[in-house]
């Protein structure tokens, strides 16, 4: 017997190749999963959480390498592929692929959109950009909710208002790179103006949950994240559904022109929480996912800080609170986007029905509310339905946090009556700004379409702009003058649309390409995009899709003679 | 009937159930909605991103997407409305207009191109095309070309729900969405296993075949026709659609069949080409009369003519036949032994055994399962008097506890697999125990991953017995009223506590009892093994051992609950069930039984032999032992395929007459006095039985290379020569022959298999599906009870020692079928797995100073190799696993033939063996 012959030459084999020395795929070294390891710890480990742990190694990192990435989706038990679509899918993380070199250590993302944009935010990356700093790079960012400072610009993570280069040298200058916190109403101060009683009452019970729902019912107030679903309404669903049950805050204001939320987060956070706190209470949910942007620093440390304050003064005992970290998508601001995004994925809206009441985060029952909404929930209880009801203007009723800005005197959040008009809030503005004549103005956003001054006397309401193809939504009214093009403006709402679409369905994917590369044109195809924005409206899965024709249509609707 | 919905459809009222969409609806009145990211098959959920189904429904402010909206109460639905056609029209014009031109387009029969041309639809050309992805043609197989891609998310779902192969993504938003694999990694360097679903279900050629293309990646190749079979590799039995031009296959989609649900993994959708094979049997060979027979010969192609002359059929025949039959006639009922073939249909397989016990009047057949689940089959003959699986794996699906033990599906039965990534999916808890780790294939959606030590397989599942019944988690109503043998059971796990067995096995306590608990007291267990639970001499034991699990707890007979051996190759069932077997008749009944033997020797009208014939290892010893001199070997390998194989391959050689049956000059061949060229699967009618029970229909799509003859024509040609009066006209007769004898058969005919593609043996009536599920009232044993026996403890045969420090095992490969002569003839799967390899642990590497890569010397007490080391991760530090389909380093020259007593299974997963630098 041949025992020594190690080779035969005759096998049924012909390609020549060489077999892998590894077998399938990219080869995870040790040392990664070491490091992913200090990076996140060391478990278990969640799913939900790969937002998160993505977060922590970007924020040490600087950005994600595929030996990191591979390394986490070993830790986590997910596929590569899952790992590279939610990393790739938020603006706020940095994929780099091996060999690639890694994106300098600071970054300044300058807004690009619409207020800032009045503002020259274009000229101001230029000027940036041209200085050729050192180990910086410079990217346009999407709306910052600063509008009533702009031009602004984040540097790390700190927020420049009416940013210059001579601004943007000082901070770099002296590496004042984590947020400014700014001066809030702190637990003790709020506990002192009679804060949180009204949650305590609840909690003992002084209050049924059946009359806090019917007090909320007929204060009328709203969602006023921008879809105006009554509120009470919204909170007896849910408590119709079965236990367990969840809820969600949507702190990811990202409408541009928008910035009342962080107005009240950053001055009044624990009215919000109360209110929050309340609607756990009202349906019972086991956790409270607060979903904050990630282009609000500063809010967050001011969160983290006063939700420890809170657990230790024993008022979350009914619920768990976490705050969950956004990470640069519009589209999570839409609610179902949202849920997926708190679940640790890409926000792609879902679609209805079944609505989140019913199917939520992690398929549980959700109640999802904005955050002022439920800054006011505390204030009326204690002042009762009737206070708020009464605060109307015609027929619209309660109060509204107008963010207004563009070409005003004092841009800002303007607290007054439902169904206030623009005509009105330029005059809470402080007027036009000096050589600039009013003409136009966006009544809602990004996506609320455009109005001309000759419209500027109607209520701006929910319900009430629908007949002119608009909304108005968030309450955002951007105004602009003579020297603005209204042209110009469809464009920056559909470029913006254009980079946030999350790419789900034809219509608004390849609708909001198609509909910028047509209006980046001097004259415009009018009938081509008339269809466009048909498509979109009718047939895209949520409303970004559906609303991001309404600038495009106003325009050719009220600015004619611009639009030829 | 409230449940129904009535709801008012393009002006008509119609009903509706509630689990219909609108679409499904449509479709069932015949009004056709266009739909691209929609598939209708089952097991794609509907996505509704496309867009191209939208409908209008009256009182809601946007259209609808009809794929994946129900109708509900007095909804009014409008299908054909200005408004949901002109939304349909822009949402091709909007994907039109950034696809390739349609004569360019990389696959002009897509689904897309086939609805555009159904809408008539005409580009204006509005709007500006945006810049697409370079094509990526790094994989052998899949062509990527994503500027056809539509983001339909279709591969995406295939990839990750449907296969859970988990490889596709869809990366970035908006209008940079895109297609990635892995990390945007090239497809060819990626984790992706090439089971081509995606290719499958794109709809639009993005990702394609790349036999189909040409140079600039627009397909040039279309078919003519198309068969529906089988797919010639694993026992899953998955249903295909051979597409074919000129009669050469050009590709192969998987179809709807119980078993797969139109998956495929890469030998089924992509190893099709060996029966085009220039090496394929044409002629008659016969060995000349001066070339000399030694166990170390080899002939490659070229030096055929050097060994064999090309005879007529005549000559051949009359050779073959006559060279067995005078053998037989010096030494009656002892000389001659035959090997069927698993890879054969149900009637090839019948006839094999019929003609060497009719024409020989011995039983000394046997064929590849006796390598295979040999000892699963006894153990359960013992047990249950029923060899076969007690539930289909798609069981899984009602099942909360999943236990794969010794068993690798990701590699060895992909399809079947994939139904057990689903169910985890869906939350049933995966238990996977197996030495080696599975972290490239299920482990990754297990619940528990128990990486035991190799041979220990008695002391982890006796512990997990002790914790059963210790802790009162057996189910005491179904014991006494369904089983018997508890008590000794009960006695003997005594010594087996978890504590006690930690050690022997290399797993916790905690960890073998939380596994014990759940798969106790979950609501429905099933488990499933495979070659790492039989190739033992512990074999036998091992599977008792699991039958103990199922019987005690009762987690057998209902849905959800069972025990499954995966079986391997496509035929193995059916080739044992029709008697491929020594000691065994069709029907698994005994040779030795003197009223089935006569009711043969009626049927035959011959006399038979009385005694059991002798296994596959044992007819090679017993050559050795010049007991046997010839031999007829059908489509099978045991040069290859049989442990020690200078052993195996010295008896071949000393055979006086060997017949070989074969398509390819395979190392077997290489022996052959005679060699028949025969037909590859794609060229053969029959029927086929899978590792679920189901009886299926192969059909011939394409006529035999040269001179080679239908296998069932040549063993009843061989018959006639040896003075058999057989005359058979087509498989059909032989089919209705074992019908005859083999009750398993009932209400299964021929035309019923032809109508109905598969039927689930047993089967209670012509117009009933078959059972899937056995054994919810007893067990055919007579008591009517399951027989529990206890296992006790056997060392593996060889263990390591200072000379054989390592801990030797073989198995399969994803790419290779068992021996490889199939496969390594198939120009993909050859490209993705071109050359032996030796996969170690890093540690040992490093050790060992071997870089990955380069060649090592593997040996043993019964031989040596040399093939290319590589690191993987999934082989514990200690052992080397060497696939033994790649002959230039055969692992089966290093195996140990220790057979398990009882199987007669060879221990191919263990032996010492030493692992230098080359």
């Amino acid at each position: 017997m041949n025992k020594e012959k190690k080779f035969r030459s005759v096998h049924p084999g012909s390609s020549g190749k060489s077999a892998l020395f590894f077998g399938k795929g990219r080869t995870l070294l040790p040392e990664d999963s070491k490091a992913i390891e200090n990076i996140i710890g060391v478990g278990p480990y969640e799913r939900h959480m790969l937002i998160e742990y993505l977060h922590l190694i970007q924020d040490q990192e600087g950005h994600l390498s595929e030996g990191y990435m591979q390394a986490l989706a070993k830790a986590l038990r997910i596929p590569m592929a899952e790992v590279y679509e939610v990393a790739t899918f938020y603006a706020h993380f940095d994929v780099t692929a091996d060999g690639q070199k890694p994106p300098a250590p600071l970054t300044i993302r300058v807004c690009d959109s619409i207020s800032c944009a009045l503002a020259n935010s274009e000229q101001l990356i230029k000027i940036l950009e041209d200085q050729n700093l050192n180990d910086v790079r410079i990217l346009p960012a999407p709306c910052m909710g600063r509008c009533d400072k702009a031009p602004v610009c984040e540097i790390g993570h700190r927020h420049v208002d009416h940013a210059n280069l001579e601004k943007v040298q000082k901070v770099l200058k002296k590496k004042e790179f984590h947020p400014e916190i700014p001066a809030y109403q702190d637990f003790s101060a709020y506990k002192a103006e009679g804060g949180y009683k009204t949650l305590k009452s609840c909690l003992d019970g002084i209050h049924t949950i059946e009359e806090v729902i019917s007090e909320l019912s007929n204060s009328n107030l709203r969602g006023l994240g921008g879809a105006g679903f009554p509120t009470g309404r919204k909170w007896g669903f849910v408590r119709a559904e079965e236990k367990p049950r969840l809820m969600a805050v949507n702190a990811d204001e990202g409408e541009p022109g928008t910035f009342k939320d962080r107005y009240y987060l950053e001055s009044k956070p624990h009215a919000f929480l109360e209110g929050m706190l309340i609607g756990a209470w009202a349906v019972e949910a086991e956790t409270v996912y607060i979903y904050l942007r990630d282009e609000y620093p500063a809010v967050r440390e001011i969160l983290l800080k006063e939700i420890t304050i809170l657990e230790k003064a024993g008022l979350t005992s009914h619920t768990k609170i976490q705050l969950k970290r956004g990470a640069g998508a519009y589209i999570c601001g839409e609610e179902s986007a949202m849920i997926e995004s708190i679940e640790g994925k890409r926000g792609l809206p879902r679609h209805r029905p079944p609505y989140v009441a019913r199917v939520g985060i992690f398929g549980l029952p959700t109640l999802v509310n904005n955050v002022e909404t439920l800054y006011w929930v505390p204030q009326i209880l204690k002042k009762g339905a009737s206070w708020f009801g009464a605060q109307g203007k015609g027929d619209g009723t309660g109060l509204r946090s107008y963010s207004v800005s563009g070409r005003v005197r004092k841009p800002g959040v303007k607290l007054v009556s439902a169904g206030s008009t623009a005509e009105e809030l330029i005059v809470h503005a402080g007027g036009m700004l000096e050589g600039h004549k009013f003409s136009g103005y966006l009544p809602g956003g990004a996506s609320g379409g455009v109005l001309p001054a000759s419209m500027a006397n109607l209520p701006l309401d929910f319900g009430k702009l629908e007949q002119y193809g608009c909304l108005v939504g968030s309450h955002a009214v951007v105004i602009f003058s003579d020297q603005d093009d209204p042209k110009a403006i469809a464009l920056n709402l559909m470029q913006f649309f254009e980079d946030e679409s999350c790419g789900q369905c034809t219509p608004c994917r390849s609708g909001t390409e198609k509909a910028a590369r047509l209006m980046e044109k001097d004259a415009w195809d009018t009938e081509a995009l008339k269809d466009l924005a048909t498509v979109m409206a009718d047939a895209s899965i949520c409303g970004l899709g559906q609303a991001a024709p309404n600038p495009l249509l106003s325009v050719l609707k009220y600015f004619p003679e611009n639009a030829e | 009937m409230s449940d129904l919905i009535n709801f008012v459809l393009n002006g008509q009222k119609v009903t509706s159930s509630p689990d219909e969409t609108i679409w499904q609806v449509a479709n069932r009145l015949d009004i056709e909605i266009p739909h691209l990211c929609y598939l209708p098959e089952k097991s794609y959920r509907a996505d509704g991103n496309c867009r191209a189904c939208m409908v209008e429904i009256d009182g809601e402010r946007t259209l609808a997407a009809s794929c994946i909206r129900y109708p509900s109460d007095d909804m009014v639905v409008n299908t054909a409305s200005e408004r949901a056609k002109k939304s349909r029209e822009m949402v091709f014009e909007l994907l039109l207009v950034d696809q390739p031109p349609h004569e360019q387009a990389h696959d002009s029969k897509s689904k897309f191109w086939g609805w555009i041309d159904k809408i008539n639809y005409k580009s204006a050309n509005r709007y500006p095309p945006q810049a697409q992805p370079q094509s990526d043609n790094s994989h052998a197989a899949i062509s990527v070309q994503l500027d056809a891609c539509i983001q339909c998310n279709l591969c995406v779902r295939a990839c990750r729900e449907v296969q859970s192969n988990d490889v596709i993504g869809m990366a970035h938003r908006g209008h940079q969405a895109k297609i990635v694999f892995d990390f945007d990694t090239a497809m060819g360097s990626s984790t992706c296993v090439a089971c081509g679903e995606c290719v499958q279900v794109c709809p639009t050629g993005a990702l394609m075949e790349a036999n189909l293309l040409d140079p600039r990646g627009v397909r040039t190749e279309f078919e003519d026709r198309s068969v529906k079979t089988l797919c010639p590799y694993c026992g899953v039995g998955c249903q295909i659609d051979l597409h074919i031009k000129d009669d050469k296959i050009l590709y192969v989609d998987g179809r709807d069949g119980p078993a797969n649900n139109s998956r495929l993994c890469v030998k089924g959708r992509f190893g099709f080409d060996y029966a085009h094979h220039p090496d394929r049997l044409t002629t008659p060979l016969i060995r000349r009369d001066d070339a000399p027979k030694s166990a170390d010969i080899e002939i490659s192609q070229s030096e055929i003519k050097t060994y064999f002359r090309e005879a007529t059929w005549e000559e051949a025949l009359d050779r073959a036949a006559s060279g067995l039959k005078s053998i037989s006639d010096q030494q009656p009922g002892t000389s001659i032994a035959g090997f069927g073939s698993a890879k054969c249909s149900n009637e090839e397989a019948y006839l094999f055994q019929k003609l060497i016990r009719q024409g020989f009047i011995t039983n000394n057949v046997d064929h590849c399962t006796r390598l295979c689940h040999a000892s699963s089959v006894a153990a359960l003959m013992e047990g249950l008097n029923s060899g076969a699986v007690t539930a289909p794996f798609k069981a899984a699906e009602d099942a909360n506890c999943i236990i794969v033990i010794g068993a690798r599906p990701a590699e060895n039965h992909p399809v079947a697999a994939t139904y057990l990534k689903n169910a985890a999916k869906r939350g049933a808890k995966l238990i996977v125990i197996d030495p080696r780790g599975q972290s490239q294939g299920i482990a990754r959606h297990a619940s528990h991953v128990l990486q035991f030590k190799p041979g220990s397989d008695v002391a982890l599942l006796n512990s997990m017995l002790h914790t059963i019944i210790t802790e009162n988690l057996y189910d005491e109503q179904y014991v006494q009223a369904n089983t018997e043998g508890f008590e000794d059971l009960k006695r003997k796990i005594i010594d087996f506590s978890p504590e006690k067995m930690s050690a022997v096995c290399g797993i916790t306590a905690d960890k073998i009892k939380q596994v014990a608990r759940i798969y106790a007291t979950s609501k429905a267990s099933i488990i499933f093994w495979g070659m790492g639970i039989s190739q033992h001499v512990h074999g036998t034991d091992n599977s008792r051992c699991l039958i103990a699990l199922a019987l005690s707890t009762g987690q057998i007979g209902r849905p959800g609950t069972g025990l499954h051996p995966l079986r391997g190759q496509n035929n193995v069932q059916g080739a044992s069930d029709a008697g491929l077997i020594p000691m065994l008749f069709p029907d698994y009944m005994s040779v030795e039984d003197e009223v089935v033997r006569s009711q043969y020797e009626k049927l035959w009208d011959t006399k038979l032999n009385p005694k059991k014939g002798l296994t596959v290892v044992e007819i090679i010893d017993a050559i050795l032992r010049d007991e046997i001199k010839g031999m007829y070997i059908q489509g099978e390998n045991p040069a290859m395929s049989d442990p020690d194989q200078n052993h195996a391959r010295a008896a071949l050689a000393k055979l006086k007459h060997l017949v070989v049956q074969d398509i390819f000059l395979t190392e077997t061949a290489w022996h052959a006095d005679v060699i028949l060229p025969a037909t590859a699967h794609a060229e053969k009618s029959g029927t086929f039985t899978n590792t679920n029970r189901e009886i299926q229909m192969a059909r011939a799509a394409l006529n035999p290379p040269g001179q080679a003859r239908q296998d069932w024509e040549l063993i009843q040609e061989i018959a006639q020569r040896i003075g058999l009066n057989w005359n058979y006209t087509h498989p059909s007769d032989v089919f209705a022959e074992m019908t005859q004898v083999m009750p398993s058969l009932n209400n299964i005919t021929w035309e019923r298999l032809e109508r109905e593609d598969a039927v689930t043996f047993p089967c209670s009536a012509p117009n009933q599906p078959g059972t899937e599920i056995m054994f919810g009232d007893g067990f055919p044993t007579t008591s009517g009870r399951g027989r529990i026996v206890p296992a006790e403890i056997l060392p593996p045969d060889e263990l390591p020692d200072e000379d054989y420090p390592m801990v030797l095992t073989t198995g399969r490969m994803l790419e290779h079928w068992h021996t490889g002569s199939m496969t390594r003839r198939a120009k993909i799967l050859d490209s993705l797995e071109p050359e032996a390899v030796a996969c170690l642990n890093w540690r040992d590497l490093e050790k060992m100073k071997i870089e990955p890569g380069n060649n090592v010397n593997v040996s043993t007490r019964r031989g040596r190799i040399s093939l290319k080391a590589r690191q993987d991760q999934d082989v514990p530090e200690g052992m080397v696993f060497i696939p033994f389909c790649f002959a230039e380093a055969a692992a089966n020259l290093l195996t140990n033939p220790k057979l398990d007593p009882i199987g007669k299974i060879p221990e191919y997963k263990f032996c010492a063996a030493r692992v230098e630098p080359s």
